[in-house]
């Protein structure tokens, strides 16, 4: 299981990653791992520099992908990447889709473990 | 957000992989998944102690936490996500993040090495998360059956306890079929105070 063995070596970095959020390691909202992105409308008339992180993520959002994907495929660290999607939310560039969360009702939930189930049978 | 049932809006959704180290976390997300396992990494400051010998000094390391992942479309507006848990102990708070809004876990057990087990069984009795234990039948491993796994690891009765190959996709799939039934009695058997 080489693929596994990797998780254990935890290795010093050398860039500061934080710096991509000029220091902030706090998102402006609450970010499940999970939760896909949605690109909003005004994203697409926004510009961003060549090469900014920003127009990177709205670009691959265009496909469904989560917090988990964005900070996986752009290379860059979870909370970074919790930092850069809270702005573009905040900016109203992009929308979080649903999941199951604290506000989440028991029909709600049992709504979503039904659906979840009956996908998982189709398989 | 949340969730909105009434216009069936688009949802994204989790299962927890745990189990300790090599115990083939990775290998069942890549069974199912649609994609090959991607890895997001945490940072992580920690205060190193006694590892800078000349000097005595206390220092600052970040150091990355690594976690696999992977993705399965259920249906046009519905995503599941499987992640694997990070194995090494002193990284258990990130567990924290990953069991919010999963609708359970599946604990990968290796016959040979059961300590590795206890600690993630302790761990999700103590967040009320549904999980079931689901031992990967290695090649080489002894001939324990379900029965002796769950009275070692002190399982309760309710508890499914099941074998896996956690290589093999229809194996994983059950795997997954199984939590996700287990959770939705789980829900019905709790009072709607959630």
């Amino acid at each position: 299981m080489a693929t596994e063995e990797r998780e254990e070596a935890a290795a010093p970095r050398l860039v500061r990653p934080y710096a991509l959020t000029s220091g902030r390691t706090e998102s402006a909202v609450d970010l499940p791992i999970e939760a896909t992105l949605e690109v909003q409308p005004s994203a697409k008339t926004a510009t961003w520099p060549e090469g900014d992180l920003s127009g990177r993520i709205i670009e691959l959002c265009a496909a469904s992908q989560s917090v988990a994907e964005v900070s996986a495929k752009l290379h860059i660290p979870l909370g970074v990447a919790r930092v850069l999607l809270g702005d573009l939310i905040s900016a109203g560039h992009l929308k979080t889709r649903a999941t199951i969360s604290e506000n989440t009702t028991t029909d709600e939930r049992r709504d979503l473990i039904e659906r979840t189930l009956s996908g998982l049978r189709a398989l | 957000m949340d969730y909105a049932p009434s216009n069936r809006n688009s949802a994204s959704t989790k299962i927890v992989v745990a189990g300790g180290f090599g115990v083939g976390k990775t290998t069942f997300v890549g069974a199912v998944s649609e994609i090959d396992p991607l890895r997001t990494e945490a940072l992580v400051t920690q205060e190193s102690e006694g590892q800078d010998d000349i000097s005595k000094v206390q220092s600052k390391h970040t150091t990355t936490v690594a976690m696999d992942f992977g993705r399965i479309t259920l249906a046009e507006n519905l995503v599941l996500y499987l992640f694997g848990t990070p194995g090494q102990r002193r990284f258990w708070f990130m567990w924290d993040d990953l069991v919010k809004g999963a609708i359970g876990a599946v604990v990968l057990v290796d016959t040979r090495r059961l300590d590795d087990s206890f600690a993630a069984v302790d761990y999700f009795e103590a967040k009320g998360l549904p999980f079931i234990v689901a031992i990967n039948q290695f090649d080489d491993a002894g001939q324990f059956g379900p029965d002796e796994i769950r009275e070692a690891l002190a399982i309760p009765s309710h508890i499914p306890v099941i074998t896996v190959d956690a290589r093999d996709r229809e194996s994983a799939k059950h795997a997954l079929v199984r939590i996700t039934e287990f959770a939705l009695t789980q829900l019905t058997s709790v009072p709607a105070t959630a």
